[in-house]
């Protein structure tokens, strides 16, 4: 009888595609296997079918030697198999015990034993690191607390197998460090362990066996960590990284914007800069360094206490987004389901909302229509002028966020994190985008957390480490090694 | 399978063809549904399609149809305007107590009466975007605040005296058949119309209920037209209090009471959507006249004023229903799955990770 889980040729179909391609897979106790692959790879999936969110459509499980065929997640985790989110699922207004124990308070005849909650509530919270009451209401917690919490819960339920879903995503450096120390003892406590990550840095932290995905389909495995990083990505992307990226054109000469003494307490500080007609500024830094926060102050979205910011020359005034539009600066946010589109208006109502106040007194349909449907194929939009944008991909749903700027001829764009959960085709569509817009004399800032990405696209790498401008590196002297430097001093 | 097209199910769901149904402004469900009732009521009464009778309902639901076209412009923002009925009565005291009590031309009385719409209104609209409290709870204090207020101006009774010039924006028949009220709604539902569908701050609204902070980073200006939603709102129901009051020949202290709830009834069934971004005016007009449509039916037929509560509840509840089959079936199919439901996490969330 094998021990742990193990899965054949296992399917999943949605419909249009295919997102789980005969997958085998066996996962041991004691162990930690690490499962990479770029966004839409289909790891997420497989994870859901393994912790009966998804039924699969083919294949078979078993756990222990035994039929294992979950028909929702909560018969998963009485088998034992715990999934810990990427996505938050907290209910922000309850105490954390409560949603420790949600569903499962223990009770004391008709009522709940809250003496007992508490209890095990705090005891878990230790062992997770976390010094927070556990009447704390989970709402007011920050993201990375949260997901904290997200794994004191796990732990509750006390599983034979635990899955990490992208769980360093919203860490700082301590908390990373802290999860690797939790996962070391869930292995010594004989827990197996599924760890899904994107960042190929954790590999040699945590791993103990290789797994990587593409397109549905379990590319290649290895039951040892000592595999050389070039390998690993050609067998996540199927080509070498550096064909997606060229070398970024040469700016002009003259400045288009120039940030002085900017500043938002407490978020960020003493931002410094200048931008130059057709150059790309990358923005790097830690989770928690203030980028996004500037980005949304050179936006108008928030409202910077301090500083000057000229565009040609000229010093403007910045305080709503309607200021920034009008000057010229737009922003493609970080939040693109949220705050990018509008997922139950239709493609075209996205495409030519910020265009609405420049046709005149009146509306033109016709104009609008053909603009609408010229953005599209400009920026290979997948998706029908009139179709509900919530339908499009996250890849799609960004490419409108960008087009939509276009009519307005903007002078400066700022992308945060520009391909956050898109696939590489999509990726590398954006990437072309914001090239071209650099040629035509734009501007450009990019806020990235994925150094290659960072690194690839950029003329400069303005580095931030929590709220202060660390450096400005030049691209002929910045390497991942450089750029970390700066973001950690 | 090239690198280029990840699997994702993006627009080969969906197809390149509209259905006949997508074709169909969103209008058309409440436009059936009235012409089932009408042709209801004229089947169980031989009074129902008369000429006399149609204008009759026009004239009953004229106040809360100009009601009605402020209701959509805040509901189709994502808002909720509370505060009308009182607003209605509030403005009717205004006119009365200008006009009867300080003795100033009835024309000036009738403008006085505009202004308070207008400033209720204002009020609603700053509270609700420069001090940030919801909508519900803003035009809820207003409403008690304008009651009281008309209670005070009144000093508790009602107030007539008005002139024969001021009736006649309720009782005067053009061409002998064509009540006055209803040309005051023909003529404002069509400028409203035009409005939304022309002026770029027409389309802004639809914006801003869709998303708000994505019409906001847009650079459209969200709050100076939130506020302006809400005046006009204020201003519509201004227009209501001089119309009912015209009506009555008397600005009573009550006037208007429940209206707000009416309001909200006529522009769901109308197909507008509460939390916004969904919406026509000639909808609400649909809406304006089921209801229209049903009390005067059920009066012909002698049903009390009780059950025709029952009744309507029941066909609010009914045309919600209806709309939100409408809705989950239109989107299932854009997603090319039977099974796709609101609230459970579709393929395309799933596949983002």
């Amino acid at each position: 009888m094998e021990q742990g889980l193990k899965v054949e040729r296992i399917s999943k179909v949605f419909p249009g595609t295919k997102a789980l391609d005969n997958v085998d897979l066996h996962v041991s106790y004691g162990k930690v296997t690490v499962l990479v692959g770029e966004n839409g790879a289909g790891k997420s999936v497989l994870m859901k079918v393994l912790s009966g969110v998804y039924q699969p459509d083919g294949g078979q499980m078993w756990l222990d030697g035994e039929s294992y065929h979950p028909t929702g997640p909560t018969e998963a985790t009485e088998r034992g198999i715990v999934l810990i989110n990427q996505e938050l699922s907290l209910l922000p207004n309850l105490s954390v015990e409560e949603n420790i124990f949600l569903g499962r308070q223990p009770m004391r005849g008709l009522a709940i034993d809250r003496k007992t909650m508490r209890r095990e509530a705090s005891s878990l919270l230790k062992q997770v690191g976390l010094e927070v009451d556990p009447s704390t209401i989970a709402g007011k917690l920050s993201v990375a607390v949260q997901q904290q919490v997200e794994i004191a819960k796990a732990l509750s339920q006390k599983p034979r197998l635990l899955i990490f879903d992208e769980a360093t995503a919203s860490l700082g450096e301590d908390e990373t460090e802290r999860l690797y120390g939790i996962v070391s003892k869930l292995k010594s406590d004989n827990v197996g362990i599924v760890w899904i990550t994107h960042r190929l840095i954790e590999i040699p932290r945590v791993g103990d066996n290789l797994v990587v995905f593409r397109d549905g389909q379990l590319v290649h495995s290895w039951d040892h960590i000592n595999v050389p990083e070039s390998e690993i990505i050609m067998a996540m992307v199927g080509r070498s990284l550096e064909s997606i990226f060229k070398v970024p054109h040469e700016p002009a000469d003259r400045t288009l914007l120039e940030v002085q003494g900017f500043s938002q307490t407490p978020y960020f500080e003493a931002v410094n800069f200048s931008l130059r007609a057709g150059e790309i500024l990358g923005i790097a830094g830690l989770v928690g360094s203030g980028r996004t926060r500037l980005a949304r102050a050179l936006a108008g979205v928030s409202i910077a206490g301090a500083g000057t910011v000229s565009l040609n020359g000229k010093t403007i005034r910045i305080r709503t987004p309607k200021d920034a539009v009008d000057a010229g600066i737009v922003l493609v946010p970080e939040d693109r389901k949220d705050q990018g589109v509008a997922q139950i208006m239709t493609v075209q109502d996205n495409l030519m909302m910020p265009s609405l106040y420049s046709m005149g007194p009146l509306l033109r349909f016709g104009l609008m229509k053909n603009v609408a449907k010229d953005l599209a194929e400009k920026l290979k939009v997948k998706g029908h002028l009139h179709q509900v944008t919530a339908t499009l991909s996250g890849g799609n749903k960004q490419k409108i966020v960008i087009a939509k700027w276009l009519p307005l001829n903007p002078k400066v764009l700022i992308f945060d994190e520009p391909t956050r959960g898109i696939d590489v085709g999509a990726r590398a569509s954006v990437y072309e985008t914001i090239r071209g817009l650099a040629e035509s004399g734009v501007g450009i800032i990019v806020i990235s957390s994925e150094l290659p990405e960072v690194l690839g696209l950029s003329n400069r790498i303005l580095v931030m480490n929590k709220g202060r401008q660390t450096g400005i590196l030049d691209r002929s002297k910045a390497t991942e090694q450089a750029v970390m430097t700066l973001a950690v001093r | 399978m090239t690198i280029e097209t990840a699997p994702k199910p993006t627009t080969s769901v969906g197809g390149a063809q509209r259905s006949w149904r997508d074709l169909l402004p969103s209008a058309a469900g409440p436009l059936i549904a009235l012409i089932l009732l009408i042709t209801a009521s004229s089947f169980m009464s031989d009074s129902f399609l008369t000429l006399t009778n149609i204008f009759n309902i026009g004239q009953q639901v004229a106040v809360l149809a100009i009601l009605a076209l402020g209701g959509t412009a805040v509901i189709l923002i994502g808002g909720i305007d509370l505060s009308v009925g009182s607003v209605v009565g509030l403005s009717g005291a205004i006119c009365g107590y200008v006009y009867v009590v300080l003795h100033q031309p009835i024309w000036i009385a009738a403008l006085a009466a505009l202004v308070v719409g207008l400033a209720a209104g204002t009020i609603n609209g700053a509270l609700i975007t420069v001090w940030k409290l919801p909508p519900f709870i803003a035009t809820l204090a207003m409403l008690s605040v304008a009651r009281g207020l008309s209670l005070v101006v009144l000093d508790g009774k009602p107030l007539s005296g008005f002139p024969d010039g001021f009736r006649n924006l309720a009782i005067y028949y053009f061409g002998g058949i064509v009540p006055s009220a209803v040309v005051v709604v023909v003529v404002v539902f069509a400028i409203g119309i035009a409005y939304l569908k022309w002026r770029p701050s027409g389309r802004a609204l639809y914006a801003i209920g869709g998303n708000e902070e994505v019409a906001r980073l847009s650079g459209l200006p969200v709050n100076r037209l939130k506020i302006s939603v809400y005046a006009l709102a204020g201003v519509m129901a201004g227009i209501g209090g001089l119309l009912l009051t015209a009506r009555l020949d008397s600005a009573q202290p009550t006037a208007g009471t429940g209206l707000e709830l009416d309001v909200i009834a006529a522009v769901v069934i109308g197909g507008a959507s509460l939390t916004g971004g969904v919406g026509t005016l000639s909808g609400t007009v649909f809406g304006v006249l089921i209801i229209g449509v049903l009390r005067n039916g059920l009066n012909l037929l002698n049903v009390s004023s009780f059950w025709q509560q029952v009744i309507i509840g029941v066909v609010i509840a009914v045309a919600i229903l209806i709309e939100n089959f409408r809705l989950r079936s239109k989107k299932a199919k854009q997603l090319g799955s039977k099974k796709a439901k609101p609230g459970r996490k579709s393929t395309t969330q799933g596949m983002e990770g």
